[in-house]
């Protein structure tokens, strides 16, 4: 059983992942794409039974697993589940439409529609890209001139994504969110995200700290990933003081070394056996 | 393995199965990128890219 690992840049985690492979002898090959280039329907540079997408880079990611995927090799995540992540928005529709409960969101497409959104959504509102991760562009617009200058600003940036605004319901977290983890049909671990700013990535300095699984987080975790066919993924989820958990975003290559650090729980070591177990079957 | 941080120009050491694209963070405080050149570990500054993310 050989799994082979896509990446551009190996941070802690995809070093933890190599450790956790070779502790159970289990042999992993490294695709490094800026080396290795990928024939379209063609043999790849290295064979493997499995192959692991932790790219760094959105684009990497997908277009590395469209052209693995076009030799009918199995990519974890595949290029669709990719994509379905990445876009917050085509995430929110898939997981409304599916009954999975999300934080109230309108779509604008010029600074008229947006603050005419924000007027029905109500202030505060949170605005973001479609896109993006770790937090990136991510605001809160206390009132309509908050707004307006945000808006401003995303006018004189060149990528069309930005100007397609998203903006959400603020919603009145404990001051934390949960980064729940699924691997294939389990949900072996989840952080609070604790922070005292409205933004509680811990990419953007929210604290991690173990967090609960009860049966609910763990049911919705699993519909969750269900809807966008990831099988290994982390799910942000807000916990609303009147509705309960709102699924918020869904990442497909998540970073853990946080998790590992607060829990101690060997997750890298769970997607390896993942991985082994789905090749086996 | 032994390599130099390009920033301060002060010896780096890498671990012997250091993997092309790992990221080092040197004494120095700067955060690197290995690249490998043949039987030699080279180092870039990281450049952040945007796209990268989760």
């Amino acid at each position: 059983m050989d799994i082979a690992l896509v990446y551009d840049i190996a941070r802690w985690e995809e070093r933890a992942i190599l450790e956790a492979a070779r502790k159970r002898s289990i042999s992993v090959d490294l695709l490094h794409l800026e080396t290795q280039p990928l024939t379209v329907n063609g043999k790849p540079p290295v064979e493997a039974d499995v192959y692991l997408q932790r790219c760094l880079s959105y684009a990497n990611a997908l277009s590395s697993t469209i052209a693995l995927e076009s030799t009918d090799l199995r990519v974890v995540n595949n290029s669709r589940a990719i994509a379905v992540a990445h876009d917050k928005l085509w995430t929110l529709a898939l997981l409304s439409k599916a009954g999975i409960p999300t934080p109230r969101t309108v779509i604008a497409f010029s600074e008229s529609s947006t603050m005419k959104a924000a007027g029905t959504l109500g202030y505060p509102v949170v605005v973001k890209p479609i896109n993006g991760s770790w937090g990136r562009l991510v605001s809160l617009a206390e009132d309509e001139e908050t707004l307006r200058v945000i808006l401003e600003h995303r006018v004189y940036m060149n990528n069309p994504f930005l100007k397609i605004h998203l903006l959400q319901e603020f919603v009145r977290k404990p001051g934390r969110d949960i980064r729940v983890f699924v691997v294939g049909d389990e949900v072996p671990v989840a952080i609070y995200r604790v922070s005292d700013h409205w933004v509680t990535n811990t990419a953007r300095g929210g604290r991690a700290q173990p967090a609960p699984i009860d049966g609910e987080l763990r049911e919705l975790s699993l519909k969750t990933a269900e809807t966008l066919g990831v099988e290994i993924a982390g799910l942000d989820v807000f916990e609303d003081p009147e509705r309960g958990y709102l699924v918020n975003e869904v990442n497909a290559a998540p970073d853990f070394r946080n998790t590992v650090a607060v829990t101690g729980y060997d997750l890298p070591g769970r997607i390896v056996e993942y991985l082994a177990s789905t090749t086996r079957r | 393995m032994k390599s130099r941080c390009p920033i301060c120009g002060r010896e780096a050491l890498l671990p012997d199965d250091v993997m092309p694209g790992e990221v080092i963070e040197h004494d120095c405080g700067v955060t690197l990128e290995v690249v490998i050149d043949g039987s030699r570990a080279l180092l870039k500054p990281l450049e952040i890219g945007e796209d990268w993310g989760e």
